[in-house]
Order: C-alpha cells, then structure tokens, then sequence
C-alpha cells in the first residue's frame, strides 16, 4: 500500500496539524485556568513529555516501516523529528524564561551541579546539529552516509532525555521506566535487525 | 513567656501585588497568542471565608502578615503520598475516601500518662487558634495557609513526657482501601516523622484541625496534622493516630528511603541544596518570579537558637 503524491499531502498535513496539539492543549488550559496551581511546573512537564513521547515516535518510525512495509511513512520522520526539537525548545525556553527568568547565573549552576539538568541540557544541545541538518539540501552537503552517521546521535540523545527523566522524579519511577522500556524495544529492534543482517552475510560468504 | 515576632520580611523582598496577581494575566496572554480568537473564560469561584465552622477562633501573634494563597491552591496542590506519587492534585481527586470519624490517637511511649484521645476530645484540649503560616516543601514551592489548630505543647502536656523522652514520633493513618499508595513500596508504611522534643514543645509547632476557618479536608491531613513552618512540609505529618515519646531519634520515612536527600531536621535553609536542586530560591504558588528562600524559612528569630552550635550542613 503506497499512497499517492497526493495523498501522502493530505496525510502530512493532517500528520502537521495533530502535532500541534499539545501545544493547543497547553493554550486551552491556560485560557480555561486549568494549568492548576503551579502552571509553570505544570507547563515544563507536559512540554518535556512531549519531547519525549516525540523521540520515541520518530524512532517509532524505521521499525514500523519494517513490520507494516509502510515504506511511505519515511516521509513524515522529518517533520516528526522536528517536532521532537520544536518541543524540546519550548521545554528549554519554558526553563530559561518562565521558571527561572534569565537568571543566568543559577541557570549555569543548575547545568553544571544537578545531573538531571545536565543530562537534559545536554540531549538538547545535541539535538540543534540534527535539526539545521534535516533539510534536503544539507543532507547534499553533508553526502548520505556522513548525514546519516550523525543523525544515528539520536539514539543517544533519546537515551539521555529518558535519563534526564528519571533522575528528575522523587521516587515514583514507573514513567520513566516505561519510557525506557519502550525505547529499549525502539533501539533493540535496529540491534536484532543488525544482528541479523550481519547473520545473512556471513552465510552468503560462506 | 514572651513573645517574639519577626518584623516578616523587609517590604522589599514582597513582590508587589500588582505584579503576581499579574501571573494569571500573563499566562493568559501568552496563550492567547497561541490561541488567537477561543475566547470563553470564566474564572472558577473561589470558595469564601465565610462559611466558617469553627466560632471564636482566636487570633495569633504568630500569624504572619503575607496575603494567604487561595483555598483552591492550598486545597488542589497537595503532597499526600498515601494517595499517590502520581501528581500534586491526586490527594484531592483521592482523600475524600478516607474516613476521618470515628478518630482516635495513642498517646504513648515515655510519659506518665499514655493515652488514647479521641478527636472531639483533642479539639477541646486548648482554644483554637487561626495561625498563618508560610509552608516550603522541599521540592522548592512554596505557600502561605491559614491553619487553625493549637500548639502541639498543650497536647504533650496531657501525657507529662518522662526526663528520658528525647524525641516524638508522629505516626500517619494506614486505611489501605482509601490510599493506593500503601501499596507502593516506595516508602516504609506508615508514614513516621519526627521531631526532638524541645522543637515539637516549641510555640509555633502546631497541631492543626482545620483551614481558612473550616474543617481541614482530607487531602491536607484531616482531621489532625502537624505544621512546622520552619521545616520543609514533609516533616508535617498528616492524618496522625499515634504520638510516641522516645529516647531515640525516630527512623522517619523519607530519611529511611532517601537519607541523602531528606535529613532528620529538614530546617528550610536556602544554603544547603537538595542533591537534585537548589534550596536558594522558591516559587511562592501564584507568583511569577521565585523569590529568595529565607533561612528557617522566615522564622529563624524565633527558632534558630535551638541549634545554636550544631552544624546545620551536617545535621540537614
């Protein structure tokens, strides 16, 4: 099932629109005053699980394409992984702006003494080189295997961001550890393939 | 005995009115760029002070003079793990499970006269008293309530404490149908704090049965909790059957699961970080700006003679 040029438009568009929602989810409760009593821890939370659940789903998307042989849904990983860093940068402006109003000076303190901070500071750092990479014309540049040897730091980065997450939480670590189970799926369905990708050579060799 | 209040903060440090009542408005706005147009707003009534339940409550000179947060903040943005790790507004969506009636509390452990009080009983030990408190939760939030209860000391004296009592023990109701979060391993059930004996027999240590006038809601400790407003909110035990006099430091829950990162004495001090953030700074809830953490959290003329000499890095 392949669809057309048309079609896969349409689905991108629809694909755009939908993941704006949790962003128009966050503006709604802020109008409707049901950011509770804290929104700005309320509002950091929500952006950075949505960083997340965006990492996860752009990684969603290769093992996908393999099970489904949806090859077409390649076409939205781009835009799926832009997301992940457009939420990722609203999560770190919520940080820098709302929370702590650019006091600079305990920001850099934050970075350099509590680990939770440095991990998601980090991840997000590593994302700005993926995401001036992502256009088509930088992929030229950079030539397919260079270009596809850096955006393989994706998997460090989503391995940072789940970290970052579980150092954060008091105690309760239940989400942080689904978050690593499903990634531990994500990045151990690329191992296997790998694995057995190596498998089938060395038999044809053989 | 006289009484001593700190002339609160310097007019300097309050953020003025203006400005954090500022804080909705500005959240509004910025979504409103977001969400150019969707206009229905309608602010949720806030709940008066006037349906008070508790009549003549007296008022304290150490009621501080800071505007308190709204009965809505104070009632929808709890920690009460009993009902849960998942999230600040569980107690509220979960307490209301827990039956507060019939109450008793074991008084016990080193004193003459142990005994076993009902809450009726205990609400007519001493008058009761409106005492506005700021509360700092270790987590780096902060408030100001509006408790009403009575000075812990007019209950300790009920039970005339032996010479060897050192410590008090405040043990927290375990009603496993009404709090999912016994059945979490998270913490050694029931929840256990403590305190030394000559903090708990301390003025401002308060034995609190309700708020903003009202009967205390159960997500806030109902019907009998601990406040320490110089400590971070954990050490304020909730929903408290038993009281044990002891000769020994009590093994509190969070120092048990996290002793690195929860001490035993838990003062609010902005020099000492938690492992995981900085303690310099809180956001008082409904402000926009943090605002600098006071040392005892505000109330260092009144108790910081109680460690004179004691290393307070060292004891956290």
């Amino acid at each position: 099932m392949s669809p057309s040029l048309r079609q896969l438009a349409a689905i991108k568009a629809v694909c755009f629109i939908a993941c704006l929602g949790p962003l128009a989810q966050l503006a709604w409760l802020g109008f409707a005053d049901g950011l509770g009593a804290n929104p700005i821890e309320y509002i950091t939370r929500h952006l950075g699980t949505w960083t997340l659940n965006f990492l996860l789903v752009t990684l969603a998307v290769t093992p996908l394409r393999h099970i489904s042989g949806w090859h077409w849904l390649i076409r939205l990983r781009r835009m799926l992984g832009l997301y992940a860093f457009f939420y990722a940068t609203l999560h770190f402006l919520t940080y820098i702006w709302l929370d702590q109003f650019f006091d600079w000076a305990s920001i850099v303190k934050d970075i350099a003494k509590r680990p939770f901070i440095t991990a998601g500071f980090t991840a997000f750092l590593l994302l700005i080189p993926l995401a001036a990479t992502s256009n088509t014309a930088m992929v030229k540049r950079l030539g397919g295997r260079r270009w596809t040897q850096l955006h393989r730091s994706v998997y460090a980065i989503a391995i940072i961001g789940v970290i970052h997450y579980w150092w954060l939480v008091k105690k309760d670590i239940t989400l942080p550890l689904l978050y690593a189970v499903l990634l531990g799926a994500l990045l151990g369905f690329r191992a296997l393939r790998l694995a057995r990708e190596r498998q089938r050579q060395m038999n044809a060799y053989l | 005995m006289l009484i001593k209040r700190r002339n609160d903060i310097a007019p300097s440090e309050i953020t003025p009115r203006t400005l954090f009542e500022g804080r909705r408005e500005f959240i509004k706005a910025a979504s409103a760029t977001v969400l150019a147009g969707a206009a229905l707003y309608a602010g949720l009534p806030r709940r008066a002070w006037a349906d008070s339940k508790f009549a003549d409550l007296q008022k304290s000179p150490y009621s501080i003079l800071e505007t308190p947060n709204s009965l809505r903040e104070i009632t929808t943005y709890n920690n009460f793990v009993e009902f849960g790790f998942g999230g600040k507004s569980q107690p509220a969506e979960r307490a209301g499970a827990m039956k507060t009636r019939p109450w008793t509390v074991r008084i016990e452990g080193l004193v003459q006269k142990p005994r076993t009080l009902a809450i009726e009983d205990i609400l007519r030990i001493a008058p009761l008293e409106e005492r506005i408190y700021r509360l700092r939760c270790v987590e780096g939030w902060s408030m100001v309530i509006p408790w009403v209860g009575f000075p812990l000391a007019a209950l300790i004296k009920q039970v005339e404490p032996l010479g060897s009592a050192k410590f008090v023990e405040f043990i927290t109701q375990m009603e496993p149908a009404a709090m999912p979060g016994l059945s979490l391993p998270y913490l050694d059930w029931p929840y256990t704090e403590g305190l030394r004996l000559d903090e708990a027999l301390h003025p401002l240590t308060l034995m609190a049965v309700g708020l903003y006038g009202d009967v205390l809601p159960n997500q806030n400790g109902a019907p009998l909790r601990l406040v320490v407003p110089w400590k971070y909110g954990f050490k304020s035990g909730k929903s408290i059957v038993r009281i044990r006099f002891t000769d020994q430091q009590p093994q509190t829950s969070w120092h048990i699961a996290q002793p690195d990162e929860y001490g035993f004495y838990a003062n609010v001090n902005p020099d000492v970080s938690h492992p995981r953030w900085s303690q310099e700074k809180e956001r008082r809830i409904g402000e926009f700006f943090k605002r600098r953490t006071l040392p005892f959290n505000g109330y260092a003329e009144q108790v910081a003679s109680l460690y004179a000499g004691m290393d307070l890095r060292k004891y956290y």
